[in-house]
């Protein structure tokens, strides 16, 4: 599945995140702006499991809850395109 | 290039916790590339701070308060105008304003100029007028009911929160009946009647600080988002946001009332993502500083229209410039405020 992140959110080197059109800011932690760096690039989930867990001692499947949980978050805070 | 040299007067020289704006326009008037200005404070209390900012304010007078009258204040002004030539006066009190409105002409012919709306506008943009205003302009406003006594309002909702609204300041989030009527009676000892009582939108607070031209052209908008909220509802540090609906509203607000001067519009932004206008100020907020630091000096727009000049819109602001107000203690020696309290002047 693609995640649309909005175009214009901005992500600094130390894992800040500002929405200019809302003002709200948020922190990532190193692998949640890794996560967010490959989603923004057009990496799809199923992609970005597959990167991550080749990389990391991490299983699929435990990874795949905590991106959905990653994902959902991004949607509350209204930091993607989709509705 | 040479600045002009103007002498400008300011009132909303106090820094409480509801803020008057007379410091941050000030300290945007300083930052003027096109004018060097002399300050001249104008206070109604003893110890509004900005009296005693040496390096904000180059002199201060004490002036009647609004309730003593229009006439009371244009005298005031006279004698002030025998020891300064002031060029322009920024009001910035809501509670001064219908004065300065009135005293406009009579200003001029002083050779003092202000940049404020007409009294049509004035009246329009009222609490008590939002709702029906908000109609007739197509912009989305809460539910309202104007009330000049509690009787007014019969059906207070048992679970659900309103909004109790001063006409001036003062607004509380109240839930059942008998907190209503606690707030309605403070609110109206304080501020008179009538009471406003409107529909609570659950949201994130928005702001916009403009200008308009009295053509119906917007000259001047920054949207800001209130990142901190005292319990008095001020934001205490904000963003300026890029979301283009917001100027897109004060564009609409100036072409629907032609407004003149500044104004702030407060609005709420719904769960749903809709912008709710829940206020019109019609004067500078005290969080224009950010707009002059943004890239929109507002106050130096004010000054160029007073003087007769027709300034560009601005094109374009920063976003994501932030404020972050703080409370300072200035040490003021018994002799300044003696002075002052003596003799209405420093």
């Amino acid at each position: 599945m693609k995640i649309r992140i909005k175009s214009d959110i901005a992500l600094s080197k130390t894992g800040f995140v500002f929405n200019p059109q809302t003002g709200e800011s948020f922190s990532l932690n190193p692998m949640g702006s890794e996560i967010f760096c490959l989603l923004r690039d057009g990496f799809s989930t199923e992609e970005v499991v597959k990167i991550i867990t080749d990389r990391f001692d991490v299983s699929a499947h435990s990874f795949s809850t905590d991106l959905d949980d990653f994902v959902a978050m991004l949607r509350r805070y209204e930091l993607t395109d989709e509705a | 290039m040479k600045r002009k040299k103007i002498t400008v007067a300011v009132t909303g020289l106090n820094a409480i916790d509801n803020p008057g704006s007379g410091v941050s326009v000030i300290r945007s008037l300083r930052e003027s590339e096109l004018f060097e200005c002399r300050i001249v404070g104008l206070a109604y209390e003893l110890l509004e701070p900005g009296i005693y900012m040496k390096e904000i304010v180059d002199c201060a007078y004490q002036v009647p308060y609004p309730s003593a009258g229009t006439e009371a204040l244009f005298q005031r002004i006279e004698q002030i105008c025998e020891e300064e030539k002031l060029d322009v006066i920024i009001p910035n009190f809501d509670a001064e304003l219908y004065s300065y409105i009135k005293l406009e002409r009579r200003l001029d012919n002083l050779g003092v100029k202000v940049v404020l709306p007409t009294v049509q506008q004035f009246e329009e943009r009222h609490k008590y007028n939002l709702s029906d205003f908000g109609k007739r302009s197509g912009i989305l406003v809460p539910e309202s009911v104007v009330c000049n006594s509690i009787g007014d309002f019969k059906d207070c909702p048992a679970d659900k929160p309103i909004v109790v609204k001063g006409k001036f300041y003062d607004a509380f989030v109240v839930t059942g009946r008998e907190q209503f009527e606690y707030h309605f009676s403070k609110i109206a000892t304080k501020w008179g009647v009538p009471v406003i009582v409107q529909q609570f939108v659950d949201g994130a607070e928005f702001n916009v600080a403009g200008l308009g031209d009295g053509n119906g052209n917007l000259l001047a908008a920054v949207p800001m988002s209130k990142r901190f909220i005292t319990d008095k509802g001020k934001a205490w540090a904000g963003v300026t946001v890029g979301d283009r609906r917001l100027v897109e509203l004060a564009e609409l607000f100036v072409k629907q009332t032609n407004w003149r001067g500044a104004f702030e519009l407060e609005l709420i932004k719904s769960k749903d993502g809709r912008f709710f206008l829940i206020e019109v100020n019609p004067r500078i907020p005290a969080w224009i500083y950010l707009t002059t630091a943004a890239g929109q000096n507002i106050p130096e727009a004010v000054v160029r229209m007073a003087l007769g000049e027709n300034p560009c819109a601005f094109e374009s602001y920063e976003v994501g410039k932030m404020f972050v107000r703080y409370s300072w203690d200035m040490i003021v020696e018994q002799d300044e405020f003696a002075k002052f309290s003596m003799e209405g002047r420093t």
